[in-house]
């Protein structure tokens, strides 16, 4: 959000009780081939992709009449703050929760085509098994080394301009559409490669995050050696689709600048230390 | 974020802890926590206030329902959990020279919240979440994510252990554990839509409450003031909106359809501010949810002749707005398609949270003065200190454990802290509070008590076996009976669903009688029988979703019961439990915990006293006086009114 302009939505005037088709990509578990299922959804004013797929799933008719199961797919606070609920829509991906039907389909019969995400390998539907994105971030160790929660005192003061950055920074909710659009970044489902293919965007932004907190700066080199591994930042082809997906607005393609500059200091100094 | 502070607690002491979510924990509701965490801090104590203070406002604000000891240890203890967050890297609002910024918030008349933007649950639950990870790859912390918890293990009436399923591959089996802890959040979508995430069934505490376990003031549910209505749910506009200067008004002129912009000051009326001129805009939510309620509903006065008013951010500068509220008006914007800096927002009340729960036990701490004290005069001297162990015995074993030994209350499904009406940014406190205080005592149990002599593993298959057993047979049941595409409403699982939320939303959220709860109760009969015939649509044995909330739809019809049946029996109003038929607070019978138990089937309530020898009650008013639409200046204050 821009500090000082208005903001004006020129939303279009979205037709009354008009039918929406649903074209949602299906799969009834790993292995198991894809197909399309067309679902016709009469929306009513303030739906978002979530209510129509609430209301499929209570009358799990598609477009031609035939009884199918509910549709699987993950959600959680519906407010754009945990990612749970990331697809692949008209094909773009973002969260499900805030796509707005009466800006998606404004008019009778339009089409809103609903995917998975395709980095991840898929549980059933809609749903995707994101745990790479979890590891990744153990992989950075993406955390405060602190002493402990035992109590003392309290921790260091910030400007509130390198809060402002870290705070952005830190509104990061996993919820992987920088590693959708990322051309480096591909599905692995052999747990035993994670560790050696790409970390992706969010998990470098991260990194940069605990690398510039006081106390976090402790694991800088440990973090700084993980990514200059098979997998870390220079892998980055700098397509900088990340950072044009990102609903948070993290500077990620920043991120990774910064990381890489990091990790050639330190492969200098390693060179010099011999 | 409860459970993830127990986990960090007992991990870091070299306890193994094994983590249970039907969500990745980093996705828990504990993100759409928005305004802040509540504590005492060294500028405000140094304007008057103290944590002891805090306490009273809690105690005030809870309209005298809560235990108090457990409450003043809570609000001693938060200027520790403040610090420790602050040490994890949470990135708290800074002012000029880099200290932690503060800002109001309800129920208080001192700035002592804290607050990372308006996402500070967001934030907290990633600090605590980095940490778990931390610990997790030093292997002392597994994670089973999405699995789910199905039933707690009882052996010779101690928990020994949980059943649980993996959401994907449906496998149900046993976890045996010296301790159990609960931190499973509330239950809002009992009432359809809520601002609660969609994982907020409250199937969890209903099925420990099945399984044996007392349940507190389920009645006492939160009415949040200020949410914007949506098709799927009803999003949280945070109180700090308010806390930031935010003005809640409708136009004196019912169904003035002008542009706000264009009714002149004179034309609004800013009835919170001349209702309550002390608190104004930041009085408790119960209060501000029946006034809102009450302009609207009864008067008729909503913005446009529809169920909302203004809450309006416009006279402040919008730098200022986005650097406080950046990520509620981002929601604002996002969902509604108007820029709240510009515009006024419109907004309704919306069920938020559960102040009741599991009912949970204590220790007393030191502190028991002769007779209680009377309430507290804001900004003088407090009558004690805040060292540790003076309201709770610190790492006493039944610290925030249920009636069932080994099985603890954590968090939101505890009943113990919030009394009738939680203050905001008081939830985030009571989370990590009971992970950190009451995680010692979990500690304590496992070493010193029945599991250090019998621990859960050496313990005989039988008990695990035998839940396993029961919740596969559930689960069989539900499955075998499923009918491909039922769409017939009476046993269609998502309609009796609905029909439970919208029937609990009429009959148990803003305004009560004795009437409608009856006829609420007769309802839920209704659904029960229903439920009984329930068949699904999805007969899989893989990722089945709709069989995974089928089952906690038969939960949540158990706790609503348990809701409908303390509104019905509490015949008084107090915080957010409000009895048009019953309208003032009667001490005498009712200061006292709803305590609901279910035998075969069956839920039963009786009110058991509470301990309130720390502090006197007292009308709760927050200064109320009377005010009407029609003339711009308030009337004189009322020589007495109760809320």
């Amino acid at each position: 959000m821009n500090a000082s302009a208005p903001h004006s939505h020129a939303r279009r005037a979205a037709t009354p009780g008009r039918t929406v088709t649903f074209r949602i990509k299906r799969c009834e578990g790993p292995g198991k081939p894809s197909h399309w299922e067309d679902f016709k959804v009469q929306v009513p004013k303030s739906s978002n992709v979530i209510s129509c797929l609430q209301q499929i799933a209570a009358n799990p008719v598609t477009a031609d009449g035939k009884t199918v199961t509910p549709v699987v797919w993950d959600a959680g606070c519906l407010e754009e703050v945990c990612g749970a609920c990331t697809m692949v829509i008209n094909g773009k991906v973002r969260q499900s929760c805030s796509c707005l039907i009466d800006e998606y389909a404004p008019n009778e019969g339009d089409i809103i085509t609903l995917e998975p995400m395709t980095k991840f390998p898929v549980v059933r539907d809609l749903w995707v098994d994101r745990s790479r994105l979890f590891h990744n971030l153990s992989r950075v160790k993406a955390w405060v080394p602190i002493d402990g929660t035992y109590h003392l005192g309290s921790g260091p003061k910030e400007t509130p301009a390198s809060q402002a950055t870290h705070y952005v920074l830190s509104t990061c909710m996993s919820c992987g559409c920088c590693l959708e659009a990322c051309p480096q970044f591909n599905l692995e489902e052999d747990k035993a490669k994670w560790d050696t293919s790409f970390v992706g965007a969010h998990a470098i932004s991260q990194a940069r995050l605990f690398n510039e907190h006081p106390i976090g700066q402790e694991l800088k080199g440990e973090r700084l050696d993980a990514l200059m591994g098979e997998g870390g930042v220079s892998d980055c082809g700098n397509a900088q689709n990340c950072v044009k997906v990102c609903p948070k607005n993290i500077p990620l393609t920043e991120s990774i600048a910064v990381v890489g500059r990091q990790t050639t200091v330190r492969a200098i100094a390693q060179f010099f230390r011999g | 974020m409860a459970g993830l502070s127990a986990a960090a607690r007992i991990a870091e002491a070299g306890t193994p802890v094994d983590l249970f979510s039907v969500v990745p924990v980093k996705r828990s509701h504990s993100v759409c926590a928005q305004g802040g965490i509540n504590a005492c801090n060294e500028v405000a104590r140094q304007q008057g206030y103290s944590e002891y203070e805090h306490f009273d406002e809690t105690i005030y604000g809870g309209d005298f329902l809560a235990d108090q000891h457990p409450v003043l240890e809570m609000a001693n203890w938060a200027p520790r959990i403040i610090d420790l967050l602050d040490r994890m890297g949470v990135p708290f609002n800074r002012t000029g020279e880099g200290n932690r910024d503060l800002r109001l918030f309800g129920g208080s008349l001192f700035k002592r919240t804290h607050f990372s933007g308006a996402t500070t649950g967001q934030q907290l639950i990633y600090g605590l979440d980095e940490q778990v990870r931390r610990y997790e790859s030093e292997g002392k912390v597994t994670k089973y994510e999405f699995w789910e918890f199905l039933w707690p293990i009882l052996h010779d009436g101690r928990c020994v252990g949980i059943a649980a399923q993996d959401m994907r591959t449906m496998q149900i089996r046993s976890f045996r554990a010296d301790a159990v802890i609960m931190a499973t959040g509330g239950c809002g979508l009992v009432f359809g839509k809520s601002t609660n995430s969609v994982i907020c069934t409250g199937a969890a505490a209903a099925r420990c409450f099945r399984a044996g376990a007392w349940y507190g003031n389920a009645e006492m549910i939160q009415v949040h003031p200020t949410a914007i209505p949506g098709a799927d749910k009803l999003r949280l506009m945070s109180e700090s909106a308010r806390g930031e200067g935010g003005r809640i008004w409708v136009p004196r002129k019912p169904k003035d359809m002008r542009a706000p912009k264009d009714i002149p000051e004179s034309e609004r009326w800013y009835f919170l501010e001349e209702k309550y001129p002390a608190y104004g805009n930041i009085v408790p939510r119960d209060i501000a949810t029946r006034e809102i309620f009450d302009v609207c509903v009864n008067q008729g006065m909503g913005v446009d002749g529809d169920n909302q008013v203004y809450l309006d951010l416009t006279h402040k500068d919008p730098d200022y707005l986005t650097r406080k509220l950046g990520g509620i008006l981002e929601i604002y914007e996002k969902f509604v398609g108007e820029d709240p800096r510009f515009t006024p927002m419109k907004i309704f009340p919306a069920v938020h949270y559960s102040m009741g729960g599991l009912w949970s036990t204590y220790t007393k701490g030191s502190y028991n003065p002769q007779s209680p004290l009377t309430k507290h005069k804001s900004g003088s001297p407090a009558p004690i200190d805040a060292k540790v162990g003076q309201g709770m015995q610190l790492g006493a074993i039944n610290n925030s454990m249920t009636n069932i030994p080994g099985l603890y209350a954590f968090g939101e499904v505890n009943f113990a802290y919030h009394g009738a009406n939680r203050l905001g940014a008081n939830a985030l406190l009571s989370c990590i509070f009971d992970g950190l205080f009451c995680g010692v005592s979990v500690l304590n149990f496992i070493k010193n008590e029945a599991p250090g002599k019998n621990p859960a593993s050496g313990l005989p298959a039988s008990s695990f076996d035998a839940v396993v057993t029961q919740e596969t047979a559930k689960m069989k049941q539900l499955l075998d009976g499923a009918k491909p595409s039922n769409t017939e409403p009476a046993t269609n699982p998502y309609h009796i669903g609905k029909e439970l939320g919208d029937e609990m939303t009429a009959a148990c959220t803003v305004v009560r009688t004795e009437q409608r709860l009856k006829q609420c109760l007769a309802k839920l009969a209704e659904l029960k029988d229903r439920y009984s015939k329930v068949r699904l649509a999805d007969s899989a044995a893989w990722t089945n979703q709709s069989f995974g909330y089928a089952r906690s739809v038969g939960d949540m019809l158990v706790l609503a019961e348990a809701v409908a049946l303390g509104a019905l029996e509490r015949k008084e109003s107090r915080g957010a439990h409000y009895r048009s038929d019953y309208t003032s607070r009667d001490d005498a019978n009712f200061m006292k915990t709803t305590l609901a138990r279910h035998t075969e089937g069956t839920t039963n309530v009786e009110f058991v006293p509470i301990d309130a020898s720390l502090i006197l009650p007292t009308a709760r008013t927050y200064g109320k006086k009377e005010s009407s639409p029609k003339s711009a200046t308030p009337a004189p204050a009322l020589a007495s009114t109760t809320s």
